[in-house]
């Protein structure tokens, strides 16, 4: 492996490290900021011009708090829950494509960390993952609320997994690949978009990812008025803000994995036809897709600022006797059509 | 036997399709969030925005003094007299001789106190003066930490001194 392609990735690494970090950290701004203006008032606007330094404030207080460990809590694994969470919300940003290829002289930079071949199983590993953070930590935590979240964690995202895999099969099947990069590079222009294909599949997905990132309205893990806090209820300090953050980025990279599988990742309508250099094609390609998250992240916002929780029991039903057997249905539809469009229209 | 034609006898349906699969009333709600997302804010950000003061409002009290700079107050007690919360009190002292720039009246106040934690700023010690020497038109009575501190005597009372033949000029 020569020295210029560790740079290269070491360099793409930091950046999108950065990048997710900072809209993880605006997103917490623009979270407050949408539910101010659609409760018909500001939000944070205090600090610095329409509140743009509330994030460092609100980081910097998260570092300055005092740290509390409880009496009860088993030590390690307290440690170890934000850590896994905030590690494996970071690290599943990798097998996204962000752009094309860049041409700098006659160096080929591609805008992916890692090319993995099943890159989706990877992203579903990973995301699998992500629980083990939320239930080590309310399980160390030695508290009934704590405890109960993380319980609410673990069974709700496993119900959603599965729902979530199926919607994705269907996908897989029009795709005929598993690599996030071939999957983006098929929906080139705006008629590919997988979205047209697979109009339910994305809804279904949607939901699940809804429920995957604990979002409201599937938030039960972390639900104040039962839970006190959840599963972070006995966590302070940086530790909190830990899981706060790894929400965040979980949000940001599911609206990125939504934009690219379905609605085209870096792929905008008349891309060929403009006439452009490749160059400003990927450039462009890259601001098209990051506006297409920042849509997602909104739409995340704008149905956390609209809809109450689910009871527990609505939850689970939804998840197991809809949303399973409609993934389920959906597959059998995408099989039958893909077979009607192989027999009669292959030409 | 109904008096008030009010009464709704609800029935509980079973949900129909369209209601069981949420989708058209989470639509509707966030329809409805959306248009709230684009509807001008009501708020005042006050420290930057003042909202416009009634003609009327009535704020702290002043102690007057005339065209020439005396305290018009003499001392009467009406204003006392008249207070329903009986916030005011006052020890009267009479003029010496060497002392006519500074009383326009033979008596005057020596100590003026107003108890602002029980002045309900009803404005009738203003109506009771007969010498025009009160008037509740200051700012907002800030807030405080002792009890003692909202005693407001003479220093805080008074109209500061101003020179009439500068203000001319």
């Amino acid at each position: 492996m020569e020295w210029s392609f560790v740079i290269e990735k070491l360099i793409l690494v930091s950046v999108i490290f950065i990048i997710t970090l900072v809209i993880a950290m605006y997103s917490t701004l623009a979270e407050r900021k949408i539910a101010g203006f659609m409760q018909d008032r500001y939000g944070p606007d205090r600090a610095g011009m329409f509140g743009i330094l509330q994030p460092l404030c609100d980081g910097g207080k998260f570092f300055f708090k005092e740290e509390i460990i409880p009496a009860g809590a088993h030590k390690v694994l307290f440690i170890v829950g934000p850590t896994i969470a905030i590690i494996t919300a970071c690290i599943s940003s990798a097998v996204i494509p962000w752009g094309q290829e860049l041409h700098l002289g006659d160096r080929v930079v591609s805008l992916q960390v890692a090319d993995v071949n099943v890159g989706i199983l990877y992203m579903f590993g990973v995301i699998a993952l992500g629980v083990y953070g939320i239930m080590l930590g309310g399980w160390a935590s030695n508290n009934k609320f704590s405890l109960m979240g993380a319980i609410r964690a673990a069974s709700q995202s496993i119900s959603y997994e599965i729902a979530m895999g199926l919607s994705i099969i269907a996908l897989l099947m029009v795709t005929q690949s598993l690599s996030l990069k071939e999957i983006v590079a098929q929906q080139s222009g705006f008629v590919n978009w997988n979205i047209w294909a697979q109009p339910l599949g994305f809804i279904i997905f949607m939901v699940c990812a809804f429920a995957e990132c604990n979002r409201v309205p599937f938030d039960l893990p972390e639900c104040e008025t039962e839970l006190v806090g959840g599963y972070h209820t006995e966590y302070s300090s940086m530790k909190l803000g830990l899981y706060m953050f790894s929400e965040y980025i979980n949000m940001f990279v599911s609206s990125a994995l939504m934009a690219s599988l379905y609605f085209g990742g870096y792929n905008f309508p008349f891309m060929n036809d403009l006439g452009l250099s490749a160059n400003w094609i990927t450039i462009i390609g890259v601001i098209v897709f990051f506006l297409k998250i920042f849509g997602f992240i909104f739409f995340f916002m704008w149905v956390r600022w609209t809809l109450p929780r689910f009871r527990y029991d609505q939850l689970m039903n939804l998840g197991w006797k809809m949303l399973i057997p409609l993934a389920i249905a959906n597959i059998v539809l995408t099989g039958v059509f893909t077979l009607i469009k192989d027999t009669y229209f292959s030409s | 036997m109904q008096l008030s034609n009010r009464k709704k006898v609800i029935e509980q349906k079973p949900m129909t399709f369209s209601e069981r699969i949420y989708f058209p009333a989470i639509i509707r709600g966030l329809r409805i969030t959306l248009r709230h997302f684009f509807k001008k804010i009501p708020t005042i950000k006050y420290p930057e925005e003042i909202r416009p003061y009634s003609k009327n409002f009535r704020g702290q009290h002043s102690l007057k003094r005339d065209e020439e700079g005396r305290e018009r107050c003499t001392a009467c007690g009406l204003c006392a007299l008249s207070c329903p919360a009986e916030a005011i009190t006052m020890t009267a002292a009479e003029r010496k001789k060497g002392e006519e720039h500074l009383y326009r009246e033979e008596k005057y106040a020596s100590v003026y106190e107003i108890n602002m934690l029980r002045c309900i700023f009803c404005g009738l010690c203003e109506e009771a003066c007969p010498k025009e020497a009160i008037y509740l038109d200051g700012p907002h009575v800030t807030a405080d930490y002792l009890r003692k501190d909202f005693i407001y005597g003479k220093d805080k009372l008074v109209e500061p001194t101003f020179d009439i033949t500068k203000l001319k000029s």
